[in-house]
């Protein structure tokens, strides 16, 4: 016997499916790039690649707008995927999703903040402080769950709800007392547009992703352990607070990226994790992959199907993924009781 | 007084691997145990027998550096045992706890490949090393031909060898069992203990395991700790310190000792319960 055949099992349904996966997003990638007030052809698609010319206009849409949006996209929704895992593995909650660690309230404060008191007004302004803003919350969610005093995931998400509840009446306070055109800029984000984020976002959005992906990589493995209980896990040589430490970095990179750039998007992190599960199986080695691969495909989805619905216009990524995601969640709990972690 | 000289004259023969000096324990206000020494020979095979609630799963917990003592301290080869990293431990010592969860859709092969984590690092993600330890383990507890089985599909009997397949994985010369009878029939118990009781004659791997059955104790055991409330009442060779006396003290049973006709050890045989179980933990302090 020999290499991995015992380790690397998987019935054979999964390659394939994996393989539509991938196949699917490639394909989608293509159509978002064609979709919008103004639809194009694949032709002109692949000219703006392999014979740019900047005199035509097609060309700079497709180049400067719409494959920045794509990539943005993919981006913040494996982001999110890969965030709902770790997020589901260490509070083995099936769930839990990445907002639970005040990030979205975070995100969104600092953000109305930057732009009601100081005038924050671009796109990477709102940006840093959205990152900002979720790592500075999720940070007081870390220290109020009182991990010193040992683990306890329900404890967590407990002070991630209190912390969530108390930072949006806090952003809802400086609405109500701003300027309409306050109100009007914090609107966009917080219904999670993709409209217009593209270019200035995509290198550091990039970076940060990478870096929480690798970080999620790398705790593949001790994943795989949390799932075991905290006795066996620690057992086997696991150190669960270091793991939770770690896993948090990962969420507020992840997280925080996607939602600092695209505004708070539910469902994502909750869905994509239960999909990939069906499609991987519970070992985190397969299932990180999976997940990312499967949340980029619903969320470009998403993005895709609300500039089609109210055409010319759009409607936010945020609101289209719920509102698709929804029904599709409940059959899916109807069919099957959602897996236990 | 007879214990400490039973554990010296043991001693001689057999070092003590793991070893716990005074530990105390409590549970919130609850005290588990005050001030308790045990040592745990190397290669033989304790058996810890005592009822419900008088702290063996705990003294386990301890003794895998899972539960913190308030006093006292744990020594693995004559060293504190929080001194080591979290993977050397698991390196040298493994535990089957009472009750395991596992995910949901996990297969057999899977599960028991996680036993091989302390061996893993960064670099060295799965080896033939890890690939031959999982064929091993599965093979010894039968559960090879189940390797790609899901969890749910097997019997609470299959299951229990599974998890005891994640522990042989793991490769360790001192393996800590909590009642891993349970859950068994009687023929996949006799499977399990053999299996232990040959995991100790051939690969000299030290046992120390908790078991509710007292023959199946006295017949496995080469050192037998019996506890009460918290208390090591006796520990010894089962043929030394196994008595009516120490029977009904420790499980408020009368009972009778006779030679087991097959293996010539003790063989005790419950008559009647005496009285309640009273576990006067609460009264001493």
């Amino acid at each position: 016997m020999t290499g991995r055949t015992l380790r690397r099992r998987r019935s054979p349904g999964t390659g394939y499916g994996l393989l539509a996966a991938g196949g699917g997003l490639l394909l989608l990638m293509l159509v978002s790039l064609g979709v919008g007030a103004r639809g194009l052809p694949v032709a002109v698609i692949l000219d703006a690649f392999l014979a740019f010319d900047p005199g035509i206009s097609d060309h700079l849409l497709v180049r400067e707008l719409r494959f920045p949006r794509t990539l943005v996209a993919v981006l913040v929704g494996g982001a999110l995927g890969v965030a709902g895992v770790i997020m589901q593995a260490v509070t083995r909650n099936p769930l839990a999703d990445p907002g639970l660690l005040g990030i979205n309230a975070g995100a969104a404060l600092a953000i109305v903040a930057g732009i009601a008191l100081g005038g924050v007004s671009g796109m990477a302004g709102q940006f840093t402080l959205g990152c900002v803003g979720a790592g500075l919350a999720s940070v007081g969610v870390y220290l109020l769950g009182g991990l010193r005093q040992g683990i306890n995931p329900v404890r967590v998400v407990l002070a991630g709800a209190a912390v969530t509840v108390m930072l949006m009446a806090l952003a809802q306070i400086l609405i109500i007392n701003s300027q309409d055109p306050v109100f009007d800029q914090f609107r966009h984000w917080a219904v999670g547009s993709l409209q217009g984020r593209g270019r200035p976002l995509l290198l550091p959005l990039w970076l940060l992703v990478l870096a929480g992906m690798v970080l999620a990589g790398y705790l593949a493995r001790a994943l795989d352990l949390m799932a075991l209980g905290g006795d066996l896990g620690r057992a086997l040589g696991l150190r669960p607070r270091l793991v939770w430490l770690l896993a948090a970095v990962a969420i507020v990179l992840l997280a925080g990226a996607a939602t600092a750039a695209a505004g708070p998007i539910s469902f994502v992190g909750l869905a994509a994790p239960h999909l990939a599960r069906g499609l991987a199986g519970p070992d985190h080695h397969r299932l990180l992959p999976c997940t990312a691969l499967l949340a980029a495909l619903l969320t470009l989805f998403a993005d895709i199907l609300g500039r089609l619905v109210i055409h010319p216009g759009e409607v936010g990524v945020g609101i289209m993924v719920a509102l698709i995601g929804g029904p599709f969640f409940i059959a899916m709990a109807r069919r099957r009781r959602l897996l236990h972690l | 007084m007879t214990m400490k000289r039973e554990d010296m004259f043991l001693e001689d023969r057999h070092p003590a691997v793991l070893r716990g000096e005074s530990l105390s324990v409590s549970y919130e206000s609850r005290r588990v145990f005050k001030g308790l020494d045990l040592s745990i020979p190397e290669g033989q095979i304790t058996v810890i027998v005592g009822p419900n609630a008088c702290g063996k799963s705990s003294l386990l917990r301890t003794l895998s550096r899972l539960l913190v003592p308030e006093q006292g301290q744990v020594l693995l080869r004559d060293r504190e045992i929080h001194r080591y990293g979290s993977r050397e431990v698991a390196r040298i010592l493994g535990l089957l706890p009472q009750s395991s969860s596992a995910p949901a859709g996990i297969c057999v092969a899977d599960l028991v490949a996680r036993g091989r984590f302390p061996h893993q690092t960064l670099l060295r993600q799965w080896t033939a090393a890890d690939e031959q330890a999982v064929a091993q383990a599965m093979q010894a507890t039968g559960v090879h031909s189940l390797a790609d089985a899901t969890l749910e599909e097997l019997s609470g009997g299959q299951r229990q060898r599974v998890w005891l397949a994640m522990l042989l994985a793991q490769e360790t010369p001192v393996m800590l069992l909590d009642e891993p009878t349970t859950w068994l029939d009687i023929c996949h118990q006799l499977e399990v203990l053999e299996l232990c009781r040959r995991l100790n004659r051939e690969q000299g791997r030290t046992l120390v395991m908790v078991l509710h059955d007292l023959n199946q104790a006295a017949r496995y055991a080469d050192y037998l700790v019996a506890m009460k409330a918290g208390e090591i009442v006796a520990a010894g060779a089962p043929e030394r310190i196994l008595t009516a006396e120490l029977v009904e003290r420790v499980f408020s049973i009368r009972a009778r000792i006779e030679t087991d006709p097959v293996t010539g050890c003790p063989w005790v045989l419950p008559i009647a319960s005496v009285g309640r179980m009273d576990d006067g933990r609460f009264l001493k302090e």
